[in-house]
C-alpha cells in the first residue's frame, strides 16, 4: 500500500501539479529578469503590459483553484463564487483609495473623491482602518470568509443542495452587485474604486511594482495550490469527495456533513478573496461589475474546460480561456462569446474531464500498474 | 424548542445531572442494564395521512440477532429511518439503551453513539478504493479538524486489513469500490459498518442480488457478529431468514405494526402471517 497523507507525497503523487509549480517558479524568476534586466530592444524583453496581464491571469487561476476545491472535490456548484473575489478586491481597493490621500481631484486628505462629489461630510464608519495595510489585508480574508461562513451555515444546515444551492449562490452575487451599484452604499457606486496611486508607498505605475505584484501573484497561486493540495490529500479531502459521491453514507458513518461543506466553502471563499486582492492593484479598478453573475458562470467554465477535480486543471483552464479571451476580444470581439460557448460544448462532449483529462488517461494507466503488487 | 427542552430537563430536581459527570465515549455511555439495547414504543409515522408506522412496539435485546420480515410497504425501511434519525416519528419514543433518546439526536450523533446502518441499495464510495472506504468508516474522532490532521497508525492499518479479511476483500484493497461486483459491494458496506464498531447493526436486505454461495457466507458473517453486537436484519428472502434466525426471534411487520413475533417455526404456522403472506 502506498504511503499517503505525508507532506512529501502530497506532491509526488501529483505530476500535473509538480509541472505546474515548476513552471510557476521558472516564470517567477525569468519574467522579472526579462522585464527589468533585458533591454527593450531585445526580442527577449517582456513588456510591463504583458507582465501585468500575466499577473491578472494568475489571480484568476487562484480563483479557479478555489472554485475547483468546492465544486470538483466537494460537489458544491457555486454560481456566485465571484462575489468572494470581488469582496476581496473591494477590501484591497478601499486601502488603495485611502492611500491616494490629498492627491485626488478634490484634494481632500480624508475623503475619496466620490464621497466629496456626493457632498459627504465624513468617512463612513466601515471605511475606518482601511488606511492601514494590515487591517485591509485582514479584511481581505475576513469579509469573504465571514460571508461564506454565515451563508454556508444556513444553506448547508438546511441541507440545500444541487441546483437550489447554485441558484441561491447566484442570487447572493446578484444581490451584492445591486447593492454595490448604489451610491449610498459608499463604495463608489457604478464607477467603483479607481485612480489608485500607490501600494505600501510604491508607485503602482512603476515597472518594479508591477513585477513585484506579478511575483506576489505567483507566490499566492503556488501557496494556494499547495494548501488546497494538502486539504485534498488529507483524510478530510477523501471524506469531502465521499460526501460529493454519497452524502447520506457519510452522514450515517457519523460525519457532520454540513460542517465539512462549510469549512471547504469558507476556505475557498478566503482564497477567492486573496485572488481578488491581487487582481485589483494590477488592473487598477474594482467596480460592481465584478459581482456580475456572468463572471461567476464564466469562472465555472474555466474550471470545466480545464478539468475539474484536479486543481491544476483549474489553473490550465483559467489561463487558456483568458489568453483566448484577450486574443479574441482584441482581434475578433464579436466572435468571443461564440468561441467560449463552442469551446465549452466541445469540451463537454469530447473531453468530459477537461483539457487535462487528455493527459491523465496516461497517468491512470500507470497508477493501475503501480497498484497491482 | 431544543433550548426550552434542555432548560426544563435541567430544572428537575429529582435526579443526578448527566452534564455534571464527565461524559465517556459515546459507545461506552450506552446503558444496557436491563438487557435491552433498543426500545421502540408506540411509534407512529405518517406521510400525508398514510401511516407508514402505526403504533409500533419493538424491543431488541443486547447481543441479539433479530430478523424482521414483512411484505412491501410494511414499514421496514421507515422503521430503520426512525432509528437512525432520518425520519422523526410523529408520536412515540425511541431509546437506545436506557438513556439515549434517538428522537432528539441527529444522524451523525446516532451513528457515533453506536448504531450502524447498511442501506437497501448498497451504498459505498464508488470513486474511492476499498481501503479508503474502510478508512473513512473507521471509528475515530469525526470532527473537521481531527479529520484534517488524521494520520493512519499501524494499528488502524492492521484493523482495516483485518476487516477486509473478514469480508473477503483483502485481495481488492487497492481497487476502486465502483468496480466491485454487487455482492462485494454489499460486503464492503457491511465491512464499513464493522469499522465503525457499532453496538447495533441495522442491515437492510443484505443478500439482494447475491448468489447462493455468497448468501451462505453472508449468513455466516451476520451470525458471527451477533453476541457482542446486536444485529437487526431486514430481509425478503425467507430461506435466508430461516437460515440465520435459527432459534432466535423473528418479527413480522404488517401495515406499520408488529403482526407476530417469535421463533421461525411458530411464525410459519401463525394464521395471521399465513394470511398476509399467502394472500387472504
Amino acid at each position: 500500500m502506498r504511503e499517503r497523507g505525508l507532506p512529501g507525497s502530497v506532491l509526488w503523487s501529483d505530476r500535473g501539479g509538480m509541472i505546474l509549480l515548476g513552471m510557476l517558479v521558472i516564470a517567477a524568476v525569468v519574467i522579472p529578469i526579462c522585464n527589468l534586466v533585458v533591454p527593450q530592444s531585445s526580442v527577449f524583453h517582456v513588456s510591463t503590459y504583458t507582465v501585468t496581464l500575466l499577473g491578472k491571469y494568475l489571480a484568476f487561476a487562484l480563483l479557479a483553484v478555489s472554485l475547483d476545491l468546492v465544486w470538483g472535490y466537494c460537489g458544491i456548484l457555486s454560481l456566485g463564487h465571484g462575489a468572494f473575489f470581488a469582496l476581496g478586491g473591494y477590501a484591497m481597493g478601499m486601502y488603495l483609495m485611502r492611500q491616494i490621500g490629498d492627491r485626488g481631484v478634490y484634494g481632500n486628505p480624508e475623503l475619496p473623491d466620490f464621497m466629496v462629489f456626493l457632498n459627504w461630510e465624513q468617512l463612513p464608519w466601515y471605511w475606518y482602518g482601511f488606511d492601514m495595510f494590515w487591517f485591509a489585508m485582514l479584511m481581505v480574508i475576513l469579509v469573504p470568509g465571514v460571508l461564506a461562513g454565515v451563508f454556508g451555515w444556513f444553506a448547508f444546515r438546511s441541507r440545500v443542495t444541487g441546483v437550489y444551492l447554485s441558484i441561491i449562490t447566484q442570487a447572493l452575487t446578484f444581490a451584492l452587485m445591486l447593492a454595490f451599484f448604489r451610491n449610498e452604499m459608499g463604495f463608489g457606486g457604478n464607477n467603483g474604486l479607481t485612480d489608485f496611486k500607490d501600494l505600501l508607498g510604491f508607485d503602482l505605475q512603476a515597472d518594479s511594482t508591477r513585477v513585484a505584484l506579478f511575483v506576489a501573484s505567483v507566490v499566492a497561486l503556488a501557496l494556494g495550490y499547495l494548501a488546497c493540495r494538502l486539504v485534498v490529500c488529507s483524510k478530510m479531502g477523501r471524506l469531502v469527495m465521499a460526501i460529493r459521491d454519497a452524502e447520506d453514507r457519510a452522514r450515517f458513518l457519523g460525519y457532520r456533513v454540513e460542517h465539512y461543506k462549510l469549512w471547504i466553502f469558507t476556505f475557498a471563499a478566503i482564497l477567492a478573496g486573496i485572488a481578488g486582492a491581487l487582481y485589483v492593484p494590477q488592473v487598477g479598478i474594482i467596480n460592481p461589475g465584478e459581482f456580475s453573475p456572468l463572471n461567476s458562470i464564466e469562472l465555472v467554465l474555466w474550471v470545466a474546460i480545464g478539468g475539474r477535480g484536479t486543481l491544476y486543471g483549474a489553473v490550465v483552464g483559467a489561463l487558456v480561456v483568458n489568453f483566448a479571451k484577450t486574443y479574441f476580444t482584441g482581434a475578433l470581439p464579436e466572435v468571443w462569446l461564440f468561441a467560449l460557448g463552442g469551446l465549452f460544448v466541445l469540451v463537454t462532449m469530447y473531453l468530459p474531464r477537461g483539457i487535462v483529462g487528455l493527459f491523465s488517461v496516461v497517468r491512470v494507466r500507470s497508477r493501475q500498474a503501480e497498484a497491482t503488487p | 424548542m431544543k433550548a426550552i427542552h434542555q432548560l426544563r430537563s435541567s430544572m428537575r430536581r429529582d435526579r443526578v445531572f448527566d452534564f455534571l459527570v464527565e461524559a465517556p465515549r459515546a459507545s461506552a455511555r450506552l446503558d444496557t442494564r436491563h438487557g435491552q439495547i433498543l426500545y421502540l414504543e408506540s411509534v407512529t409515522v405518517s406521510f400525508d395521512g398514510f401511516k407508514a408506522l402505526n403504533d409500533l412496539n419493538l424491543y431488541i435485546d443486547d447481543g441479539e440477532l433479530r430478523c424482521i420480515i414483512g411484505p412491501n410497504g410494511a414499514g421496514k425501511t421507515t422503521m430503520m429511518d426512525v432509528i437512525t434519525g432520518k425520519t422523526r416519528p410523529d408520536a412515540g419514543s425511541v431509546f437506545f439503551g436506557q438513556k439515549l433518546d434517538l428522537t432528539r439526536m441527529s444522524e451523525p450523533e446516532i451513528a457515533q453513539a453506536g448504531i450502524g446502518r447498511k442501506f437497501q441499495k448498497p451504498t459505498v464510495f464508488e470513486h474511492h478504493s476499498v481501503f479508503e472506504n474502510l478508512e473513512l468508516a473507521m471509528e475515530a474522532d469525526k470532527r473537521v479538524w481531527p479529520t484534517l490532521m488524521a494520520r493512519l497508525t499501524g494499528e488502524q492499518h492492521d484493523r482495516i486489513v483485518e476487516v477486509a479479511e473478514t469480508i473477503g476483500l483483502v485481495q481488492h484493497l487497492g481497487e476502486r469500490a465502483g468496480s466491485l461486483s454487487h455482492g462485494q459491494k454489499q460486503w464492503l458496506e457491511i465491512g464499513m459498518l464493522l469499522m465503525q464498531n457499532p453496538r447495533l447493526l441495522l442491515v437492510d436486505e443484505p443478500v439482494a442480488g447475491m448468489t447462493h454461495q455468497e448468501m451462505d457466507l453472508t449468513a455466516e458473517l451476520l451470525v458471527s457478529l451477533a453476541g457482542e453486537r446486536s444485529v437487526v436484519v431486514v430481509e425478503h428472502d425467507m430461506e435466508f431468514v430461516r437460515n440465520i434466525a435459527r432459534n432466535g426471534k423473528v418479527t413480522v411487520l404488517h401495515e406499520g405494526r408488529v403482526l407476530a413475533e417469535g421463533p421461525m417455526s411458530a411464525i410459519q404456522n401463525d394464521p395471521g402471517v399465513i394470511e398476509v403472506y399467502l394472500g387472504g
